[in-house]
């Protein structure tokens, strides 16, 4: 139970996701024109993230290291394809609205991450508690978003009048631009609580954190490289 | 004509990044510097064109036949992660410069979100294969152009204006791609 608790703030505070690690931006600005949506992307998410890692903590012994993310992917696309086929079924409205998105849970990079950070090292039952922390932080930072931008652009929210009918609804907070304003002011007043904590500013997800990472070449390795032209091309200066 | 529209749909009216929300992470994570972003889009293109090329066979002579349309998201993942190793490994053979330019960038993208959609929205268009490799190379250049913009910007940003400490970095980065977007919601009229 203590463990469960644990998990549960890891996820929705220490290490949201979206607020702390600054993962899955891409379905987290698509989706979130509505309340009603953004909880469907997130349960959705929260239950592939479920089965996924449950499954891949149970296979955990019998996958050689070599070829983990190849066979981790598989499973995930697995239970992607199932959520898809679910949605498609029984709640084709939703379906409709969240459209590529659902497929696109697959390349989803805080369920590759959680399958290599913490179900591939853990018992079946915490991996389902990091998995229900971590679906249930996403989903709250999802909300939130969307919150704001369904009040600022419809004047409602999960589909109820709730600014007065004469504000004039700001269609822009519905459409794209409106996604990436408001995540960036949400993001900046995080950043301003960090600051006054003493921690440190929220950095851009470098695909290194990702499951991923492994094969990866490290951004520092990037940056050395082009440090090293610029050096050249002061010195030849 | 119709290839015309497809094109010009990918690659400005429904960009990929800045009004589908594809690609993000790479979008944001390597546009603080102009020679990277450049490196980027172009592997990106190159991706793109050969996983819309890849998948679009595999789904139209294995799985549309056979009824098994509800494997494609496995099997999408798979033909892409394999092609993004196999063409890796002979361009690492057969012309080291190029893989110098672009190598590093090759397996960030892999499970790029953006290389994934552009394949599901080919098979879900219902395009031909010219259909199919004009939408992904409008789209990879959508991308190019949005993440090239991008990083010119910031480079700017951090040269010549004092941000305020709790904008600097994502904030900063995530508020320019909103405006934007907004200049092109502009191109909405063009189709």
């Amino acid at each position: 139970m203590l463990a469960l608790i644990e998990r549960l703030k890891n996820g929705l505070f220490g290490e949201n996701p979206v607020f702390v690690q600054v993962l899955a931006m891409c379905p987290f600005l698509a989706v979130t024109t509505s309340v009603e949506n953004a909880l469907g992307m997130g349960l959705s998410t929260l239950t592939v993230l479920i089965f996924s890692n449950a499954l891949i903590s149970a296979v955990r012994k019998f996958i050689p290291n070599k070829i983990r993310i190849p066979a981790f992917i598989v499973i995930i696309a697995g239970f992607v394809s199932i959520i898809d086929l679910f949605l498609a079924a029984y709640l084709p409205d939703l379906y409709k609205s969240l459209g590529l998105f659902i497929p696109l849970i697959v390349v989803n990079c805080m369920i590759l991450g959680r399958a290599e950070a913490y179900a591939s090292k853990n018992s079946v039952l915490h991996s389902v508690y990091d998995a229900l922390g971590m679906g249930l932080g996403f989903t709250m930072a999802l909300s939130i978003l969307a919150f704001f931008r369904e009040i600022l652009g419809a004047g409602t929210v999960l589909g109820f009048q709730i600014l007065p009918e004469a504000y004039e609804p700001a269609n822009i907070m519905i459409l794209a631009p409106g996604a990436f304003l408001t995540l960036g002011l949400i993001m900046a007043f995080i950043n301003n609580k960090n600051l006054k904590k003493g921690k440190d500013l929220l950095k851009i997800h470098d695909c290194e954190s990702c499951g991923m990472g492994c094969d990866m070449p490290k951004p520092e390795k990037m940056n050395i490289k082009l440090d090293a032209e610029a050096i050249q091309k002061g010195g030849a200066n | 004509m119709d290839l015309l529209i497809i094109f010009i749909n990918a690659m400005l009216v429904n960009n990929f990044v800045l009004s589908r929300f594809l690609g993000i992470c790479g979008f944001l994570g390597v546009s603080k510097k102009r020679d990277a972003s450049i490196g980027m889009g172009l592997a990106v293109l190159f991706v793109m064109s050969i996983a819309s090329i890849g998948t679009w066979s595999v789904y139209t002579f294995l799985l549309e036949p056979n009824g098994l349309d509800y494997l494609k998201t496995v099997a999408f993942i798979l033909v892409i992660a394999a092609l993004v190793q196999f063409v890796e490994m002979v361009v690492k053979k057969m012309s080291p410069a190029l893989y110098d330019a672009l190598g590093i960038f090759l397996p960030l993208i892999t499970t790029n979100c953006a290389v994934l959609g552009v394949t599901f929205l080919n098979v879900q268009d219902k395009l031909s294969l010219g259909g199919s490799l004009v939408n992904a190379l409008g789209a990879a250049l959508g991308f190019f152009l949005a993440i090239v913009l991008m990083a010119s910007i910031r480079e700017k940003l951090d040269r010549v204006s004092s941000v305020p400490r709790a904008f600097q970095g994502l904030p900063i980065a995530l508020i320019t791609a909103g405006l934007m977007a907004i200049s092109f919601l502009g191109f909405k009229g063009l189709i």
